[in-house]
């Protein structure tokens, strides 16, 4: 079971984590992204995220399929935020439960490792003195 | 008849827009619009990669274009 959104307001960690527990569970691994204050000492203002909405969430939902595939998992949760983020807020929230905490572990990184190199989502780096999208440029 | 391609992060700043048209884009291949596209915003070409999706799925460079299609430009990606 999957429950994969797009959200322009701000993410809930407590009602995804919530979301992804059955009793047949025994470990919820839940992957918290947040806004860092810097890049390589460089202090951010905030980050803008965009996304290629229908793309992102059919790209997503085809990494939780493979998930499922690789670990015995029982409900995996995946939620991407839009829009501007300043310092400490929550751009993307994974959740997975398993009967076990190894599956749990593991596709939980394996979606956010996964997330990022293919859903057509795109955040830009906002610094006093400028902006980069990052990854952008070799 | 020309078909409109969405474009999104830093290819929608270097086109400009956030959808750009390409008049002779049917039955042209994913590989020679990409080609296209370059060589009309050559910033185009400094990205690390220049992806485009056909109906909301990642394109090779051999798949054929047709009217309808729903295109999009994806520069390289950096969700999380």
């Amino acid at each position: 079971m999957t429950d994969i959104k797009i959200l322009s307001e701000p993410l809930n960690t407590e009602a995804c984590t919530r979301w992804v527990m059955t009793p047949d569970s025994g470990g919820i691994n839940v992957f918290i992204g947040t806004v860092r204050n810097a890049t390589k000492g460089k202090p951010v203002v905030r980050l803008d995220f965009e996304a290629y909405v229908p793309m992102a969430l059919k790209e997503m939902q085809k990494i939780a399929d493979e998930a499922f595939t690789r670990w015995p998992l029982n409900k995996i949760l995946i939620h991407h935020r839009v829009g501007s983020l300043s310092v400490l807020d929550i751009p993307v929230i994974i959740a997975v439960s398993a009967a076990h905490r190894a599956a749990a572990f593991e596709a939980c990184r394996y979606i956010i490792d996964t997330l990022k190199q293919t859903v057509p989502i795109w955040k830009k780096e906002v610094f006093e003195d400028g902006e980069i999208w990052v990854a952008a440029h070799p | 008849m020309a078909i409109n391609i969405l474009a999104f992060g830093i290819a929608k700043e270097i086109i400009g827009q956030s959808v750009v048209a390409v008049a002779e884009a049917d039955g042209m291949s994913v590989g020679a619009l990409q080609l296209l596209l370059q060589n009309r915003y050559p910033a185009l070409t400094r990205l690390s990669s220049l992806a485009i999706a056909v109906n909301g799925e990642y394109a090779t460079a051999g798949t054929i274009i047709h009217a309808g299609d729903e295109l999009a430009i994806i520069p390289p990606v950096s969700g999380g």
